[in-house]
């Protein structure tokens, strides 16, 4: 519990003494040191607890429904004679957001109108989907508590995939040795990725949101390339990669009916193992003692250099697994999209659990269900999918603004974090 | 904790409450109350319980493209026979597998889906649904009793165009570039090559084509569908090394490529568009003044014909090829440029269209074999 003290308590009182006087987030000492400036961000954005993720939520949610409400059609109808007959809007308001939020919910957990088995057991959809988003979450979180935004989460991935996938569908190996090879190749992939970015940042001082960027394009391009020539498969014409031996796969957890499988316990192991390495290892205090104060740290006789190339590595390796659970859980075989939206979903889901591994397990979940149920929403209650991208995107504004959630709901930002990771 | 929240849901409805009044107010809901809502009117039962469903790639059912085509033939269909349907837009390839579960769970009798990419979800679905139709657009490597392919021999109207185009060059070179190097893109751009290789062997003379080499198979490629300047990037490459009609086939990429013509004709030049898949004097009317003519798939009365069969009990899992012969691809109509275009041209095209129908004159397309070959 102490070692989660240091964490929380460690960072509240450069923020105490900033907030109560001036709304102003940068306190005036933070602008004399550049360095300074990008972790007072990353703590500010850090800060705050629980209640403002589940309002941020909530919130969200509320005007993801307004606008479902407005973009029906029965809505914009009864509006028409709004005053001959309000009730009839109103109604027809409750119909549309009703519809839509029930199709999210039963799609996300359980919907006993399916036709199939698949489709009744949406929770199981929710945890396939939450499973890369939890070690991609990870990915981020684990860097933002150095100090860090790893913003290249889909780079790592889409790398970690491809060294899994060359391991993966070019090499025989024997059952249980080659799914290990796999993951293991993944997590090399992704750290090799991100490491580029913490060895950029602790020898030149480059600045790790640009490089990580800029390594998400190489990434995809480079893929393409390999796609459309060395693993290319050379049955097709298009660039996609051979499938994965069956040696290679995550054995299904719940059979062939259902898409869950074993990558979960990978993702569970690995929020354990971070939260231990925050919280209980001799690094993980370097590492948030990194992500406090740089130049105090670095006074203390930490390598703040070495914590960025270290950093990055295993964050770049936790994105690769995330790619591995992608590529030899659910997809199969390689292809440039292979990472979707998980990099940059990562980086909210990382937000919203606060930046600690189970609080990024749990934002994981919700995504996770998000996921599964936005897709039994926009085909079962005909509401674009893109209201689940509209939610997100607001989750991120409020918890990106804590100030505004904290002004319209007078939450007192003096509160002692008692939070544990 | 606990007074904190009720009072923030509390504070929430009062909110709401008055930004939905306020909003109502704002549209002046004046008109009458509807009577109440009587049995619609159903004229085949069998339709009305026909679902038909469709799943895009990731481009969106806005591409103006070939997801927008399908979607538009299901949506014809549902007009015109009275089936209900379902739609799913896919983000990423992740995205595909889930929706067709999806599909499948709510009980879709024929699912469209739109495009090679979701040729192997679409195979699993098939074959974990038996009892379920499927269609699949673009790709013909599926061999299942449920699914029937969908694909377009589009170098033959696209050999039109380039013999269109090569005919219309004053510069003596045209262009063309593709989203990404991908059967279905390059079967318009091996197409575009031969037809201008055709006009050049005919009429003795030597246009240039930029932007594809047939023989290699490459040439310029944007490497995207989405990042609609890279088109215009392109585009003025293209016109600084002089050529004169420029054909992109990228989707939405081909509003870039009109948006550079326009600005290099409003600076003396004379450059003209060719739009892909479809008429784009119609899908896109800002680029009328420099459209030659368009390559187009008539995909959604493709979609439209397989649910009407299914629908009837005439679901057969053959392939559908779309040719000049049975309409599936066409050139179209030079509308506002059509002076530009001499009538010799004209009937030469007429020619060509019969050569290629009756099999005198062979296309040639390493794209086409590859996409129209009937085992993976």
């Amino acid at each position: 519990m102490s070692g989660v003290e240091m964490g929380s308590s460690g960072t509240a009182p450069d923020g105490q003494g900033a907030k109560p006087d001036a709304p102003n987030p940068a306190p005036p000492e933070a602008k004399s040191a550049k360095e300074n400036n990008g972790t007072q961000l990353v703590r500010e954005i850090m800060s705050g607890n629980a209640m403002i993720s589940v309002l941020a939520v909530v919130v969200a949610l509320a005007i993801g429904g307004i606008l479902i409400a407005f973009t029906d059609a029965r809505v914009t109808a009864a509006m028409g004679y709004f005053f001959s007959d309000p009730g009839a809007t109103f109604r027809a308001m409750w119909a549309a957001v009703s519809e839509a939020y029930g199709a999210l919910w039963r799609g996300a957990t359980y919907d006993p109108n399916s036709r199939t088995w698949q489709g009744r057991l949406g929770i199981f959809e929710t945890l396939t989907f939450a499973t890369p988003l939890i070690l991609s979450g990870l990915a981020v979180t684990l860097a933002f508590r150095v100090g860090l935004f790893n913003i290249g989460a889909k780079g790592q991935i889409i790398i970690g995939a491809t060294f899994a996938g060359v391991v993966g569908f070019m090499i025989e190996l024997p059952p249980g040795i080659h799914l290990i090879a796999v993951v293991v190749a993944g997590a090399i992939g992704g750290a090799l990725w991100g490491g580029i970015a913490g060895f950029l940042k602790a020898k030149t001082g480059a600045h790790e949101v640009i490089v990580t960027i800029m390594l998400n394009y190489i990434a995809v391009s480079l893929v393409l390339y390999l796609l459309k020539n060395p693993l290319r498969d050379p049955s097709s014409s298009n660039p996609i990669s051979p499938a994965m031996h069956e040696t290679a796969m995550f054995p299904l957890l719940l059979g062939p009916n259902y898409r869950l499988h074993a990558g979960l316990i990978v993702a569970v192991l690995a929020v354990i193992g971070v939260s231990w390495l925050l919280n209980r290892s001799t690094l993980g205090f370097e590492y948030r003692a990194i992500g406090a104060n740089p130049r105090a740290a670095r006074t203390a006789g930490m390598l703040v250099s070495r914590g960025y190339i270290t950093v990055m590595l295993i964050s770049g390796a936790l994105a690769g697994l995330a790619g591995v659970t992608q590529l030899a859980g659910t997809e199969k075989t390689l292809d440039a999209d292979i990472a979707g939206s998980i990099g940059f979903d990562a980086i909210t889901v990382a937000l919203l659990g606060r930046s600690k591994p189970w609080g990024t397990f749990f934002a994981a979940l919700l995504f996770g269900a998000f996921k599964a149920g936005g897709t039994s929403m926009a085909i079962n209650a005909d509401v674009s999918i893109d209201i689940v991208a509209v939610v997100q995107s607001l989750i991120v504004l409020f918890i990106a603004a804590p100030p505004l959630i904290r002004s319209m709901f007078r939450i007192k930002a003096v509160r002692h974090e008692g939070v544990t990771a | 904790m606990k007074s904190l929240f009720l009072n923030t849901v509390k504070r929430g409805a009062v909110v709401g409450t008055v930004a939905v009044s306020a909003v109502a107010l704002m549209l002046t809901g004046c008109g009458e109350a509807p009577p109440a809502p009587g049995a619609g009117g159903t004229e085949n039962a069998a339709a009305a319980n026909f679902l038909g469903c469709i799943v895009s790639d990731s481009g969106g059912f806005d591409d103006q493209s070939f997801n927008q085509s399908s979607y538009e033939g299901l949506q014809k269909a549902k007009a015109d026979l009275g089936i209900k349907v379902k739609e799913a837009q896919s983000a990423s390839t992740a995205d595909f597998a889930p929706n067709l579960s999806q599909m499948a769970s709510a009980g879709c009798n024929l699912t469209v889906t739109v495009g090679f990419l979701l040729a192997k979800a679409t195979e699993e679905a098939a074959k974990a649904n038996p009892d379920l139709h499927y269609a699949i657009i673009d790709d013909n490597t599926i061999k299942a009793d449920n699914v029937k392919p969908v694909v377009y021999d589009t170098a033959q109207a696209a050999f039109m165009a380039g013999y269109a185009a090569a005919a219309v060059s004053k510069t003596g070179k045209v262009g063309t570039f593709g989203g990404i190097n991908i059967p279905t893109v390059t079967i318009f751009m091996d197409g575009f090559a031969a037809g201008v290789k055709y006009f050049n062997e005919k009429q003795g003379k030597d246009v240039k084509l930029l932007g594809w080499d047939a023989a290699t198979q490459q040439g310029s490629f944007a490497n995207t569908f989405e990042i609609i300047q890279e088109g215009t990037k392109i585009t003025n490459n293209l016109i600084s090394e002089g050529a004169d009609v420029v054909m992109p086939v990228a989707g939405p990429l081909g509003k870039g490529a009109g948006d550079a013509i326009l600005a290099a004709n409003s600076g003396g030049k004379d450059v003209k568009l060719v739009w892909v898949d479809s008429d784009g004097f119609l899908t896109a009317p800002t680029y009328k003044s420099i459209l030659l003519t368009s390559v187009i798939k008539t995909m959604g009365a493709a979609v439209e014909s397989v649910i009407k069969d299914d629908l009837n009990d005439k679901f057969d899992p053959t392939p559908y090829v779309g040719t000049l012969e049975n309409e599936g691809v066409s050139l179209a109509p030079f509308h506002d440029l059509d002076s530009a275009v001499s009538a010799d041209t004209k009937s030469q095209l007429e020619e060509i269209k019969k050569g290629i129908i009756d099999g005198s004159i062979k296309v040639g397309s390493k794209a086409s074999e590859g996409l129209l070959a009937a085992t993976p």
